[in-house]
């Protein structure tokens, strides 16, 4: 049988991070799936985080992870609420239409 | 420090005429509500210019019996070991220019009490002339550069006011603007050399900078001046003696004197003949430790001198304002002092200062007397025949014109005839052309001087002829009765000052030559290195007492071109009227370059003064405006502008953009970091 190796856990942050990256490149329709992709990437952080720290004893970076996860959860508060506000604005969160960030 | 006067004393001279300046200038003037009448205003200053004079004639006796001060009163400021204090220096130097200065301006204050009678500005001038005073006097009190400064400002600040005193007439206007902006010129140089004597000796007392003289005068300059290397004391003794060449009208910085005349004619006599304008000869003969180390600085006095005396005495011939010959008269003298200072005789340039305050403030108020005879008339062309009419004026103006030109056992003789035989025996290099500009000097200011005399005071009476004669120069004076044009004698306040200025122009050179030349006045005081210029102590071999100088004068040189500049004068002007009328027509030319005072005035309006106005355009537009403005300002505005506007192109407000960029700096960091750092 084929024991799991750091090697297989990081692989799977990576491909994680990978899709959340092309989530957010080729995502033209809609913002929320934008946050989702961020939500993965730092998922993918996570990964990497608790295979670091099974891997080599050290429980800092567990504690890492639920500092991550408490200010990706905020976060994510946050822009749900930006993006509610914006819907009321501007009647549509359609990423390709929203370029007011334009200087 | 030796202190063996009362320093009280010494502070209560120039303290005094400041009291009643200010008496007179806050409360006697509109400022101060018009508290004080015309009487009061004239008894406080001249009361305070009285305690000065009898003050300064006590301390000269005691300085003449042995004592002296020299220490400073009040530190104002240190500044990195520079002190800046108040101090004073009293030696026979100071205190004998106390006396004249303090007695030249009684005489001008009782004088004005009948000059100015009729003026508005009563009080005011009064006022001036006592502040005048009272720089004067920390000027020549001083025991540093410093203070010596503040007087020297001073003092033109108020010739400034003074100058301008009719503030409604334009030509008084651009007169003391004139005077204003010379002496500006002069100053700059002034202070420049007083910068470098701070600068390495870090000291502005004279005590302590004459102990240092012989370390300065080893340093070499670190600059080159016009490709030359130069000494430094050459360098200083010249900056310091272009602040006087401002100050006591040397050419080519004389240009305001003449002009300074628009101003009432007490002050002419007080301020621009006897004692400002000599302020310059009396600091560089205070000066005498440093001047004696540059030779060089000595032979530009002594050419700068001598075109000076000759050039303006020329001048002086073909004037028709009875002021204004006595103001070129002033300008040549001026020069004569500054040729005897060049040839290291400083003690006769103080000496022939001293004589001259005396007989020129007498000409100047004799000339004012004169003026106010004729109803404020000041074209020699309608006088004639005044000394039917005014006996004293006529009596002294004679006096001081024979003081003028040198009449043996007059004063102006011993102190001219001194500078003469002094420059004859100058070995520096500029000693021949002033020896020549001096002797042809004597011609001139006989000539002008008695030109004057002769048309004021002799021959017909051509009041009548004067075309602008009910509305002429001074119109701004208040007519008196012009019922009859006959002159008057003026009244006793002006007659006493003349009486009493006439007595010194006569006799205080043959009393005073002596000790002040030969003996032990000026010893420790004015300083000769009587081995490189020996002119002085050769002088003193040839004097034999003040009356054999007289009785040799009259076989030498300059008596016999005195007497016949004063022929000379006699013929053209009494016997024979046609000859100045033959000249003029035949020397055109010559005539023309002298009304127009050599061009000097075209030049400095034309050439300097709108070079440097051109100067100032032309750094406003392009140093300014182009450079500064255009280039450095609005190029870096520009610069920002088309940098952002090109930058602006990344922000295109979608955040997949902006999270690409994020990634793939990610990523080129991350690059860097793993495999090229």
């Amino acid at each position: 049988m084929m024991t799991l190796t750091l090697g297989h856990f990081l692989s799977l942050g990576a491909m994680l991070f990978a899709l959340a990256v092309i989530g957010i490149f080729l995502n033209r329709k809609n913002l929320i799936v934008l946050l989702m992709a961020i939500e993965l990437m730092l998922l993918a952080v996570n990964m990497n985080f608790v295979a670091f720290s099974h891997y080599l004893g050290d429980m800092h970076g567990q504690v890492f992870v639920f500092f991550i996860l408490t200010v990706a959860a905020a976060e994510s508060a946050i822009g749900l609420a930006i993006l509610v506000l914006l819907f009321r604005n501007q009647n549509n969160i359609n990423v390709d239409e929203l370029n007011s960030l334009k200087g | 420090m030796s202190q063996t006067l009362n320093a009280s004393t010494l502070l209560a001279i120039p303290l005094a005429p400041l009291v009643g300046s200010l008496l007179a200038g806050i409360w006697g003037t509109q400022f101060g509500g018009n508290w004080i009448g015309r009487r009061l205003s004239h008894s406080f200053t001249i009361l305070g210019v009285l305690v000065a004079f009898i003050l300064s004639a006590m301390t000269l006796s005691k300085v003449i019996g042995g004592d002296s001060f020299n220490d400073s009163i009040y530190t104002w400021m240190v500044v990195g070991g520079l002190k800046m204090e108040v101090g004073f220096m009293i030696d026979s130097l100071t205190a004998m220019m106390m006396c004249v200065v303090t007695f030249v301006s009684l005489m001008v204050h009782i004088y004005t009490i009948g000059y100015m009678e009729e003026d508005e500005g009563y009080n005011r001038f009064f006022a001036y002339i006592s502040l005048f005073t009272f720089a004067m006097l920390m000027l020549v009190m001083s025991n540093n550069l410093l203070q010596l400064f503040f007087g020297w400002e001073a003092v033109g600040l108020v010739s400034y006011l003074l100058i301008g005193f009719w503030y409604n007439k334009p030509t008084a206007i651009f007169a003391n603007m004139k005077a204003f902006l010379v002496n500006r010129v002069g100053d700059f140089g002034f202070i420049i050399g007083i910068g470098l004597i701070a600068a390495y000796t870090g000291t502005l007392n004279y005590t302590e900078l004459f102990a240092k003289a012989g370390e300065l005068a080893k340093i070499d300059f670190p600059w080159y001046i016009f490709g030359m290397d130069a000494m430094l004391i050459t360098v200083i003794c010249i900056c310091l003696f272009i602040g006087a060449m401002g100050k006591s009208a040397q050419f080519p910085l004389h240009v305001w004197l003449p002009d300074s005349m628009e101003g009432p004619t007490p002050i002419s006599a007080l301020i621009h003949a006897a004692t400002m304008v000599t302020a310059g000869i009396f600091m560089v003969a205070r000066m005498s430790p440093l001047f004696e180390l540059s030779d060089s600085a000595l032979n530009f006095m002594m050419v700068i001198g001598s075109i000076t005396a000759l050039f303006m005495g020329f001048l002086g011939i073909i004037q028709n304002d009875i002021k204004r010959v006595v103001a070129y008269s002033t300008l040549s003298q001026l020069g004569y002092m500054t040729v005897a200072l060049g040839a290291s005789a400083y003690s006769v340039a103080v000496f022939h200062l001293m004589t001259h305050a005396f007989f020129k403030a007498l000409l100047f108020l004799g000339a004012g007397s004169v003026i106010m005879g004729m109803h404020h008339n000041q074209d020699i062309r309608y006088m004639g025949g005044v000394r039917k009419y005014m006996p004293i004026t006529w009596i002294t103006s004679l006096l001081g014109s024979l003081a003028l030109i040198g009449t043996p056992l007059f004063s102006g003789f011993y102190s001219k005839d001194s500078i003469i035989e002094a420059v004859h025996l100058s070995t520096l290099p500029a000693a021949g052309f002033a020896n020549f500009a001096v002797l042809a000097g004597v011609f001139v200011t006989a000539f002008y001087s008695f030109r004057m005399y002769f048309l004021v005071f002799h021959g017909p009476e051509r009041y009548d002829q004067n075309p602008d004669a009910h509305h002429g120069h001074d119109d701004h004076h208040g007519h008196d009765d012009h019922g009859h044009d006959k002159p008057h004698e003026s009244p006793w306040v002006v007659t006493v000052p003349l009486v009493l200025l006439a007595i010194p122009s006569v006799v205080i050179g043959f009393m005073t030559i002596q000790p002040m030349l030969y003996g032990e006045f000026f010893k420790d005081v004015i300083f000769i290195d009587a081995a490189k210029h020996p002119a002085m102590q050769q002088l003193g071999q040839l004097f034999h007492g003040p009356v054999a100088m007289a009785v040799h004068g009259l076989s030498t040189a300059p008596f016999w071109l005195a007497l016949a500049g004063v022929v000379t004068a006699w013929y053209m002007y009494l016997v024979n009227p046609k000859v100045p009328a033959f000249f003029a027509r035949v020397l055109r030319p010559l005539i023309v370059v002298l009304e127009q005072k050599y061009f000097m005035d075209w030049i400095n309006e034309n050439i300097l003064a709108k070079g440097a106005r051109g100067l100032g355009r032309g750094l406003w537009k392009v140093g300014d405006g182009t450079i500064i403005d255009g280039f450095f300002v609005n190029g870096s505005w520009k610069v920002v502008g088309l940098v952002s506007g090109v930058v602006r192109w990344f922000q295109s407000g979608f955040l997949y953009h902006y999270a690409l960029v994020m990634i793939l700096g990610v990523f080129v960091l991350m690059t860097y970091f793993v495999w090229l750092a």
